[in-house]
């Protein structure tokens, strides 16, 4: 007690009178780090030439402007004020790799989710209907990739892929298992029940971004009622709004969100965030292969394609979303309508599904269409005809206060992931702190729409760890953040034997010993302990 | 009219996109002394690096004197004026150029002209490689505009090109007009191999020698001239060409028949 007194004494006082203080942004699904990320850096010069960063005495060069370099990422992060992000999907074979990339952006605390969904030991083992033997692979493999939640993108789709097919609905099979979405899905959030794993299963649904899919998702949540009890979510879906378009083809999509968001606002088994679109040019990356073919088809723009072995698939493909296309504008209309629809901002988080939907540096905007009608008005009447009668917004009278907003870019985003420290300023919270240059009592933050980009887009602090790292938009000092990993404890736990290694003789290119993410591959550990019940 | 003379011999590239007319104009000595330019990592002011001075003189708005072929990013971007250059100019002069003219006599590095939507580049000496081009991974091209080169240009001239008019007096290297959609080109002289590939639109005429007419183009007539611009047309006969045919592409290839006696084997598909 004493100590902590003389600490206290020694601290340095923020008078933060007349600014908006937050808990440390947590962003709950964003691409950063990895593989797929990587390759597109490779495959984009063009994209970085527009935004070149230079060296200061603190900061490290890099580059920006959808997919930055590390530390560029970290940096503009940390300027918006956030603490912690989550990297949404992680090839259990690519994980060193990014783990490496993780080491190097800085500023943040973050995580990583392996792609488990198409996995085939987790195939196999839900082919033969043995969960409890699922799981303890699944435990395993959070340990060995160092992952944090377990990821399933457009379940059987990507095996079906590496056949060149795809299944287009949660009750088609998949070659060579006899096995459905359907029961990968539920499969699977048994398992993370099983394991007691902090975050639900984190669900890319199939048939994304194809009209007519909402009727898809709308069977998926369905699906998922049957695992659900009480009232904890029991699946997040991701980036709904490419979940949730209805019409039959490109020519007549329009909004499903209404339908979506009813469904979800009756039920507590699922939690969801935006990927909310930004009119810019993007490049966008995903586990969903067969997704970024028709991406291709639709463009012809320039692609790559890839089968991570017996793991998931993956596609990257820039992408320019633009006010005057009919399906953009429809698209930016339904993330925005998803989020407003539903009742309790607990349910959803803020997210662009960077860089999918558009870069994180545009949250700012996001911002203020979600607090203020005006701005929603401003930017709709810029888009395409049709699109504006299409759209729902301006019927929506729902402005979000600064209490809301907290929730879905910080509180409910930590709730969601079960992040006990972040999220809060309440006691046991991790020293993460944003405060930002508005008054609300001074400001209608309804009104002052550009007066809230702004001061969302330059944190005036962002404190890391307890360290001020940023003011007034300006990075003061480098951070190292930490890498959070599940060590998940298991009654009976995974053993390497002689089978397992001809099993991966057999699957894999690479041998067992080059394959775990070993501990000196993470810069600041953090791993949670959880106790299993299996 | 401004003229600058660089202080000595760079070794390290200035990035100088501030030598632009409409950077300079109604700015005091003084002020443009003080712009910003980068001399490899180091950030320093136009005033440290080039002897800035005033002649009473309208045009060119502005002269660089002497050995420039470090000097970066000349003339990006501009809309009007006019910038003469004597020597050698580092790679990306013109660059997004929108208007009015830059002539450099002496020779353009790489880029030269890149994604140009308007306005003229005299080169009177030689152009290097990506001569109008993209920058890399970009599909932008040049739109609208016009270059002369008066020397040879190097390869990967007008890749991606939509508009606009590229004139050479002398030859060019490999992949003249690589993925060109629209424009006109007219080398005077030879044209290295894989001209046009992947071409869905626009002309190339050549004057010169062709090494070889890329399989996927298919022959379509004879005709005893080709109009280049207003005023100005290139006398055949020439055997036109069409494709890319496995992009699909209406972009026609114009070659002189009397330089290519060994196209002669495509007469009897017509």
């Amino acid at each position: 007690m004493q100590r902590l007194f003389e600490k206290l004494q020694k601290a340095k006082i923020i008078d933060a009178s007349g600014l908006t203080v937050f808990p440390g942004g947590v962003d709950i699904h964003t691409h950063i780090a990895g593989a797929e990320v990587n390759t597109g850096r490779l495959m984009r010069p063009e994209d970085h030439v527009k935004d070149v960063v230079r060296k200061t005495s603190v900061t490290r060069s890099g580059v920006g402007y959808s997919v930055p370099s590390t530390f560029t990422t970290g940096y503009r992060y940390s300027r918006m004020g956030y603490t912690t992000i989550m990297n949404p999907s992680m090839p259990p074979l690519e994980a060193k790799h990014t783990h490496e990339e993780l080491n190097d952006t800085p500023m943040l605390d973050k995580a990583s989710y392996p792609l488990l969904g198409d996995w085939w030991f987790v195939l196999e083992y839900l082919q033969k209907g043995d969960l409890t033997e699922c799981a303890k692979y699944v435990a395993w493999m959070m340990g060995t990739a160092k992952g944090y939640a377990i990821k399933i993108v457009n379940p059987g789709g990507l095996e079906s892929w590496g056949f060149g097919r795809n299944v287009h609905s949660i009750d088609d099979q998949v070659p060579n298992f006899c096995i459905t979405p359907r029961e990968i899905m539920c499969g699977l959030a048994k398992v993370n029940k099983m394991l007691n794993l902090p975050h639900t299963i984190h669900l890319h649904t199939n048939n994304l971004g194809l009209p007519g899919n909402y009727a898809t998702t709308l069977d998926t949540m369905r699906c998922l009622e049957s695992v659900a009890t009480g009232d904890k979510p029991v699946a997040h879906i991701t980036h709904l709004q490419f979940s949730s378009f209805a019409g039959d083809d490109w020519r007549t999509m329009r909004s499903g969100a209404e339908e979506v968001a009813k469904y979800i606002d009756n039920h507590n088994h699922i939690t969801f965030d935006m990927g909310q679109i930004i009119f810019t040019d993007t490049t966008t990356m995903t586990a969903d292969g067969p997704f970024e073919y028709t991406l291709y088809e639709l463009s012809g723009h320039k692609w790559v394609n890839s089968d991570v072995e017996t793991e998931t698939s993956g596609g990257i493909i820039p992408f320019h979303y633009k006010r005057n296309n009919v399906v953009n504008a429809t698209q930016w209309s339904i993330a925005l309508e998803l989020a407003l629809l539903v009742n309790d901002p607990w349910k959803w988080c803020m997210t662009t599904d960077h860089p999918n939907g558009g870069p994180f540096t545009a949250y700012p905007k996001i911002i203020a269409w979600l607090t203020s009608k005006k701005a929603r008005a401003a930017t709709l009447k810029k888009c395409h005809k049709k699109a504006q009668k299409r759209s729902l917004l301006p019927s929506m009278e729902r402005e979000l206060s600064l209490y809301d907003l907290a929730i879905v870019t910080r509180a409910g985003q930590a709730k969601t992931l079960g992040l006990k420290n972040k999220g809060h300023l309440g006691i046991g919270a991790d020293a993460d702190v944003a405060i930002f240059s508005l008054n609300p009592e001074k400001i209608d933050i309804a009104r002052k729409y550009k007066t809230v980009r702004r001061a969302f887009g330059d944190a005036a602090y962002t404190i890391k760890d307890g360290k001020i790292v940023v003011k007034d938009g300006e990075i003061l000092q480098h951070a190292d953040g930490r890498t959070i990993w599940l060590d998940v404890q298991t009654a009976e736990q995974v053993t390497v034997d002689e089978e397992m290694k001809r099993r991966f003789k057999e699957y894999w290119t690479v041998e067992y010993e080059n394959y775990p993410v070993t501990d000196h591959y993470i810069k600041v550990s953090d791993p949670i302990t959880i106790k299993a019940e299996v | 009219m401004i003229i600058l003379t660089p202080l000595r011999q760079f070794q390290f590239p200035v990035i100088a996109e501030c030598i632009n007319p409409d950077v300079f104009q109604g700015k005091s000595m003084n002020e443009i002394a003080a712009l910003e330019v980068w001399e490899g990592n180091r950030k320093k002011n136009l005033g440290d690096l080039f002897k800035i001075q005033e002649d009473p003189a309208e045009t060119p708005n502005i002269i660089l004197n002497g050995e420039s072929s470090q000097v970066r990013r000349v003339g990006m971007g501009m809309k009007n004026g006019e910038i003469e250059i004597y020597g050698n100019v580092g790679m990306h002069v013109g660059e997004k150029m929108e208007g009015g003219k830059i002539t450099v006599r002496g020779d353009a590095a790489g880029w030269a002209g890149s994604d140009m939507k308007g306005g003229l580049i005299e080169v009177l000496g030689n152009a290097a490689d990506y001569l109008a081009s993209p920058y890399r991974g970009s599909s932008g091209g040049m739109s609208k505009g016009k270059i002369i080169v008066h020397g040879n240009a190097g390869s990967d001239v007008a890749v991606f090109m939509k508009g606009g008019l590229i004139k050479i007096h002398g030859s060019t290297g490999p992949f003249l007009g690589f993925r060109m959609r629209g424009g006109t080109i007219h080398v005077e002289k030879d044209v290295g191999r894989r001209v046009a590939a992947c071409m869905t639109g626009g002309k190339i005429v050549i004057s010169g020698t062709l090494e070889d007419i890329p399989p996927t183009f298919t022959i379509d007539a004879i005709k005893p001239k080709v109009k280049i611009e207003e005023g100005d047309k290139a006398n055949g006969p020439f055997y036109v060409f069409l494709g890319d045919r496995a992009e699909e592409g209406k972009g026609k290839i114009f070659v002189l028949k009397e330089k290519n006696p060994k196209l002669n084997q495509y007469e009897k598909f017509l």
